[in-house]
């Protein structure tokens, strides 16, 4: 049973995840939005099957909720005509290729060397509870930090978004 | 057989090098800024991943930073883009060449 | 019934899910129709008119002539339209409603089986996790249509939708401080103790809010901008006609369903009456009925008081409606969180 999620999920998300980059139907910013949608979907499906629950509903309220719909957002707001035909400059697609196959061979390795640990401990279970006092035991100081850079980020977009910058 | 680490470590592989083509390949800018947050939830699932099978919580709320960390940075950066078309009228890439000679 | 405990405890499990997915939404789709009588007859009665009383005895059977039209009619698809997301649109519209009720519980118990569909220990999240997703049905029919008012609807859509959410998050966020627990059969057993443990009346303020965001979601007048028929005439549904313009309109009403349900449970203790020891789980078959009763006259009344706001209130404008999400809302929603947590931390 898990088997078979772990794989229906782990497809969805690549496929979509291949959309996203390489759409062969179409190159509309849109549709590439909603595919990653579908891979967050998939992605916090993964998540509950590693028994982290409370990722895996933030992931689907936060990423597929908020920031993509932001993303859509944006996207209508400049009402982007579908990305015309370029074409693609043969250099970049076989540069690209070759870093993306480098990589790829280069993270088989470090797969291959973590393999041993096959047997799976006893599950921690990724409750609300454990997490949020993890967070303010240990992890206090960066908790706090990254409200600060939330403040950050908020007050640069809101002088960003100005209609002039003087 | 239950799916192993390797399993899961192999797919967050994958989807880390799709992002990756996106961000070299597409000349869109928010298309790879999409790409850039797949390249995200890659490594996301990898921390989650290990989290379950090491056996302790620290790889769940590091994903936890990331994604508030990622949330402040998709609203950066599309302001950026935003305040970007606002004065070029384009979000490609290949038109954004001030800085050529 | 010898067959049933016979099965092992997944087929079981399986075979009672399915029911009670089943029964759950055909229960909701009822319900959704006849809102929208509910909606006709009472705007009727407030503008002092008659309603519909054509069709059956008091208009009753109106909800079917209105799904008969609706097949029947020509499904008109204009030329300029971005067919994918055409499609894809009105039936995204109703998903979200449909997933939220699974983890509503609806009752105590009938026998021994547990009134909800999935008891999930993060249960409001994946609650405002999927309603989050709501939004997209109209984002894409903005788009697809790919003309302008309709369009603009679609953005209207996000943003307000958008900002809401947060104020919607954070204004529960006091009832989980209180009761400990993201389980809503938990929020749930708390309520029950009597009529003032009920979080409505432990929690003004943050079900004030929460209705007003709820309302918000939903696009219900006075949030009913993203539609506003007469500045956009019509939003995000313009282009729709025949059984897909159907489709958006019945989401509307699930949507309702959906966000009244979630507003029993949250604040006006789900299935419990404080009374006649209806605030435990059921014994008896007899019992167990009389709390899916009780929930499902909760949710009618929450959704009368929908209706009713609709036909007696204009609709915001625009920069209202951001200046009360952003500049009223979230403050007094973070305000009631602070509040909410000193004390807690006061009397512990």
């Amino acid at each position: 049973m898990q088997a078979a999620l772990f794989y229906i999920f782990a497809a969805l998300a690549l496929v979509c995840g291949f959309l996203v980059v390489a759409n062969p139907f179409s190159r509309n910013p849109v549709t590439s939005a909603m595919c990653l949608v579908l891979t967050l979907v998939w992605l916090a499906g993964l998540f509950v099957l590693l028994e982290a629950f409370f990722l895996g509903a933030v992931q689907i309220l936060i990423y597929a909720g908020a920031v993509m719909v932001l993303f859509l957002f944006v996207i209508m707001l400049l009402d982007l005509r579908a990305e015309e035909r370029r074409r693609l400059k043969r250099l970049g697609l076989v540069g690209g290729g070759l870093v993306a196959a480098a990589l790829a061979v280069l993270l088989r390795g470090v797969i291959h060397e973590a393999a041993p640990a096959a047997a799976a401990p006893p599950a921690v279970e990724g409750t609300t509870e454990a997490l949020g006092r993890l967070l303010f035991t240990r992890y206090l100081l960066p908790f706090e930090a990254v409200s600060v850079l939330l403040l950050v980020a908020m007050v640069g977009v809101v002088l960003l978004s100005k209609k002039e910058l003087k | 057989m239950n799916p192993g680490l390797e399993h899961y470590l192999v797919v967050s592989a994958l989807l880390f090098c799709l992002g990756l083509v996106g961000v070299v390949l597409r000349r869109n800018l928010l298309v790879i800024y999409m790409s850039l947050e797949l390249m995200l939830n890659a490594a996301n699932l990898a921390l989650v991943a290990a989290s379950r099978f090491v056996g302790n919580l620290d790889g769940q709320v590091m994903v936890f930073f990331v994604v508030t960390v990622a949330a402040a940075e998709v609203a950066v950066g599309l302001a950026l883009i935003v305040a970007l078309y606002r004065r070029r009228q384009t979000a490609h890439v290949e038109d954004l060449t001030t800085l050529r000679l | 019934m010898d067959w049933l405990n016979q099965l092992n405890p997944t087929q079981q499990f399986v075979i009672f899910s399915a029911v009670k997915a089943l029964v759950a939404v055909v229960v909701l789709l009822s319900i959704v129709a006849y809102t929208v009588l509910a909606e006709r007859k009472i705007c009727a009665a407030i503008q002092d008119r008659i309603g519909p009383n054509r069709a059956g005895p008091w208009g009753l059977l109106q909800p079917a002539a209105d799904a008969i039209k609706a097949f029947l009619k020509e499904d008109f698809i204009p030329a300029h339209v971005r067919k994918v997301y055409f499609w894809l649109a009105p039936a995204l519209a109703m998903t979200p409603a449909l997933l939220t009720i699974a983890v509503i519980p609806f009752g105590s118990q009938l026998g021994a089986q547990k009134m909800v569909i999935a008891d999930l220990n993060v249960g409001v999240l994946y609650t405002f996790g999927i309603v989050s997703l709501g939004v997209y049905g109209i984002v894409l029919a903005g788009y697809a249509a790919n003309s302008k008012y309709p369009f603009l609807g679609g953005i209207r859509a996000s943003a307000q939708m958008i900002s809401y959410e947060i104020a919607m998050g954070l204004s529960v966020i006091p009832v989980f401080l209180l009761v400990g627990s993201l389980n809503l059969s938990r929020v749930i057993e708390y309520q029950a103790g009597g009529l003032f443990d009920w979080l409505v009346f432990k929690q003004p303020l943050a079900f004030a809010i929460f209705v007003a965001a709820a309302f918000a979601e939903t696009n219900r007048l006075p949030f009913d901008l993203p539609e506003a028929e007469q500045e956009l005439a019509g939003g995000y549904n313009v282009e729709y006609s025949a059984i897909k313009f159907a489709m958006f309109f019945l989401g509307e009403y699930a949507n309702m369903v959906a966000a009244s349900a979630l507003m029993v449970t949250l604040f006006l203790g789900g299935w419990t009456l404080p009374w006649a020891g209806l605030n435990q789980p059921a014994a008896t078959l007899a019992g167990g009925l009389a709390h899916v009763g009780i929930f499902l006259a909760k949710v009618l009344g929450v959704l009368v008081v929908f209706i009713w706001v609709r036909w007696m209130w204009p609709r915001f404008r625009y920069d209202q409606l951001m200046d009360l999400g952003w500049k009223r809302l979230l403050p007094l929603a973070l305000a009631n969180v602070l509040f909410t947590a000193t004390f807690l931390w006061a009397r512990a």
